[in-house]
């Protein structure tokens, strides 16, 4: 350290590495301590779900959707299904939309204090882990008691839910509920008032509004940098459009928008205590009637198979939009099935949120958009050494092309 | 005494202290994990742990780097360990006789304090990877952090004592022997406190422990300057851990917490030595608990950048202010 500026030195991190929790290669060009470009590759842990999917038929289909992503289990199963349901022309009873979003609620409340367990990790703030995770036990209990798992839950199903919520289950979820609105503050005050979390956390990681609408980020991390977007607000599912949902703003709380880690703190915190608002009222408004538009599997599949045609399943998961796209032709298994999962509209934005930063703030920067890259990740394929890079005007371009064919 | 027999009681005392400092250094790693744990709300492992630890790291394979130094690579911890039982020779260990605390004093131990750490960059530079070299910049940064505010708890003490007519102000048995507490005035406990809170403060990152273990920092260097270092080597590094932790807190009883048992309770000399003991061992376990891992499960990592703007501008800045404290008190009792 003698002050003399060296050229730029490269510091990889990952495929693995301990400030990831999932396989995603690093390549940081540094000046000293501080970033000066930086370079992401995914596609580590591609397992070719879509490519199963594509030789399964939608009753099957829903088990393997449960398991794109361990957290959230249920957005990825609410959206195939949705897709599919809109195909095939499957009304789904009101009662099964309350209990999707009960369900849809938890998984959001328990992903939000996992992820924030892990941001205090990697802040080396290991008691607030140990605390939040404590805390999220209670969340895991409860979607175990109505789901009978604790992950992938395996309740939706094409067409309803597997399971109803009985009267005496009210009483468990109601405790839950409780116990989390008396913990919120506690940790919203950990969180949000402890000097160490805010020294690390302000200002670091910046993205900017225009940034995060041209990079097309969604769900947390849209909405920390000021951008009004939640699909339970804009395109309400389920039993969302009944509910009082209004997108959850950093500056509802701290009075402005800076769009760094601390906000995206911020948003998630506050989303948990939205999330048990949306439970209760949903507990007190359901209506009482079936849960599943067809509880004969057999028969379940038979409209399936007729069915044809294509659609898109898009909910709000935790991390942001999760879309589907099915195409069926009057086959068992579905013609087209594509996964976006939230990550992949976010993970772009680690470029300007890294540029400039230093290597201290890599790991909360990059857990700051909670990445899920197992249910993000593609497959590359690179003939005869030929590799293109597609930038922004690039894939404008295509888009415009694709809606021109379409359009005669 | 013949030259001979005072070589050889240095000999017999320094290897009786070094095996009571490296398992008493791993017993406080022990109770300082249970004790985190409890403060998590977890179980924490047994106290013998990092025995446990230790003895897997020597049987498993020692791994050399590639594009590695060997010689420095396999030197470095060596030293570490080596230069750490050495400070532990010069500082009084409540009653043990300290085989060489006449021959250095508090600024050659201050001195000493620097070589593990050095070694331990070093080390880091050797192994060759980019993560070990910025853990290595980064333990130096550090240093040159804290050395200012520990260069003035240092000072202020001995100067203290040397103002109220102290002989050998900087030996540690003179600093042990008077405690400052009952040289100074209502002003110069106020400054003594001062100088105790800088002190501690510089303990977690001599031990690079939360919120200064920037240069291991799991989460983001995945270890940092320790990074290559596996089996035999890192087993040397865990010991030098162990034996600083004894070495700071032993410091932080002899400079601020001297008393022994034996001064208050009359009793058989045997009895005492062994009283005097237990309660010194007390006393740095209660040190330690309170400034090493309390502050530890209480905090986040400060950034590099946040470590020096800290120990510069915070504690130099409370450490000048005991300083000054501790001048006004002696300038007042002149005085009277």
């Amino acid at each position: 350290m003698s002050g003399e500026k060296k050229a730029p030195y490269i510091v990889p991190i990952g495929p693995t590495h301990p400030a990831l929790k999932e396989p995603v290669m690093f390549t940081f060009e540094m000046d000293g301590e501080q970033i000066r470009e930086v370079d992401f590759a995914p596609g580590q842990v591609h397992r070719g779900i879509e490519w199963m999917g594509m030789r399964r038929n939608p009753v099957q289909i829903v088990h393997l959707t449960d398991r794109i992503c361990g957290i959230c289990g249920v957005s990825h199963t609410l959206a195939f299904s949705r897709a599919v349901e809109q195909v095939a022309e499957i009304e789904v009873p009101e009662r099964a939309d309350y209990i999707r979003t009960i369900i849809a609620e938890f998984e959001r409340i328990q992903s939000h204090l996992l992820w924030a367990g892990v941001a205090a990790h990697e802040l080396g703030f290991d008691s607030l882990l140990y605390l939040t995770w404590q805390v999220r036990e209670q969340a895991m209990d409860v979607i175990e008691n109505l789901t009978g798992n604790r992950v992938n839950y395996g309740i939706v199903q094409v067409g309803g839910v597997r399971r109803d919520i009985v009267p005496e289950q009210h009483k468990v979820i109601e405790d839950c509920l409780s116990a989390y609105e008396g913990v919120l503050s506690k940790l919203l005050d950990l969180f949000l008032h402890d000097r160490t979390i805010a020294m690390r956390c302000r200002d670091v990681g910046v993205l900017s509004k225009d940034d995060a609408l041209k990079l097309c980020t969604v769900g947390p991390t849209a909405r920390a940098s000021g951008v009004n977007v939640d699909l339970r607000q804009d395109y309400p599912y389920c039993a969302y459009g009944d509910l009082e949902v209004r997108s959850i703003l950093p500056d509802q709380y701290a009075g402005e928008t800076r769009g760094d880690v601390y906000d995206r703190i911020v948003v998630r915190l506050l989303e948990v205590g939205q999330s048990c608002r949306i439970i209760r009222q949903c507990l007190s408004e359901m209506p009482p009637g079936e849960v599943t538009a067809e509880p004969k599997l057999a028969k379940l599949l038979a409209i399936c198979k007729k069915a044809s045609g294509e659609a898109i399943g898009r909910v709000e998961a935790p991390r942001g939009e999760c879309f589907h796209y099915v195409l069926m032709a009057g086959k068992e298994a579905p013609h087209a099935w594509k996964v976006k999962a939230s990550s992949y509209s976010n993970l772009m934005s680690w470029i300007p949120m890294l540029r400039g930063e230093q290597i201290a703030d890599i790991p909360i920067i990059v857990a700051s958009i909670d990445p899920c890259l197992s249910c993000t990740d593609r497959v590359a394929v690179v003939k005869g050494g030929l590799q293109s890079i597609l930038s922004r005007e690039d894939l404008h371009r295509l888009s415009v092309e694709k809606t021109r064919r379409l359009q005669q | 005494m013949t030259l001979t027999a005072v070589v050889g009681e240095i000999i017999l005392w320094t290897v009786i202290v070094s095996l009571f400092g490296l398992t008493a250094g791993l017993f406080l790693l022990g109770i300082d994990r249970k004790i985190a744990a409890h403060m998590q709300a977890r179980i924490g492992p047994r106290l013998r742990q990092p025995f446990i630890d230790i003895r897997k790291l020597l049987v498993k394979e020692n791994i050399i780097p590639e594009n590695a130094i060997p010689w420095l690579f396999n030197l470095a911890p060596v030293i570490a360990l080596v230069s750490s039982l050495v400070i532990l020779l010069y500082i009084p260990l409540g009653s043990l006789h300290s085989p060489l605390g006449m021959y250095g004093d508090l600024i050659l131990v201050m001195y000493l304090l620097t070589i593990p750490a050095l070694a331990t960059v070093a080390g880091g530079f050797a192994s060759g990877s980019p993560y070990a070299t910025v853990g290595a910049q980064r333990e130096m940064v550090t240093m040159i952090g804290y050395e200012f505010p520990l260069a003035i708890v240092v000072i202020a003490i001995a100067w203290r004592l040397w103002a109220a007519g102290v002989a050998h102000p900087f030996l540690l048995s003179t600093i042990a022997g008077n405690p400052v507490w009952g040289l100074v005035g209502p002003l110069g406990i106020v400054g003594v406190v001062l100088l105790l809170i800088v002190l501690a403060a510089v303990t977690p990152a001599e031990l690079s422990r939360i919120p200064f273990d920037t240069q291991e920092a799991e989460t983001e260097l995945a270890g940092g300057l320790l990074v290559e270092y596996s089996g035999r080597n890192l087993a040397l590094f865990s010991l030098t851990t162990a034996v600083k932790t004894l070495v700071l807190g032993a410091l932080i009883v002899a400079v601020f917490f001297p008393w022994n048992l034996s001064s208050f309770v009359a009793m058989p000399a045997g009895i005492a030595q062994l009283a005097d003991l237990v309660f010194f061992l007390f006393k740095v376990v209660l040190v330690m608990s309170v400034i090493v891992t309390l502050v530890r499960v209480g905090m986040a990592r400060f950034r590099i950048n946040q470590v020096v703007t800290v120990y510069w501008h915070t504690f130099a800045l409370i450490g000048l202010v005991g300083l000054l404290l501790l001048m006004a008190d002696s300038a007042l009792a002149g005085v009277l």
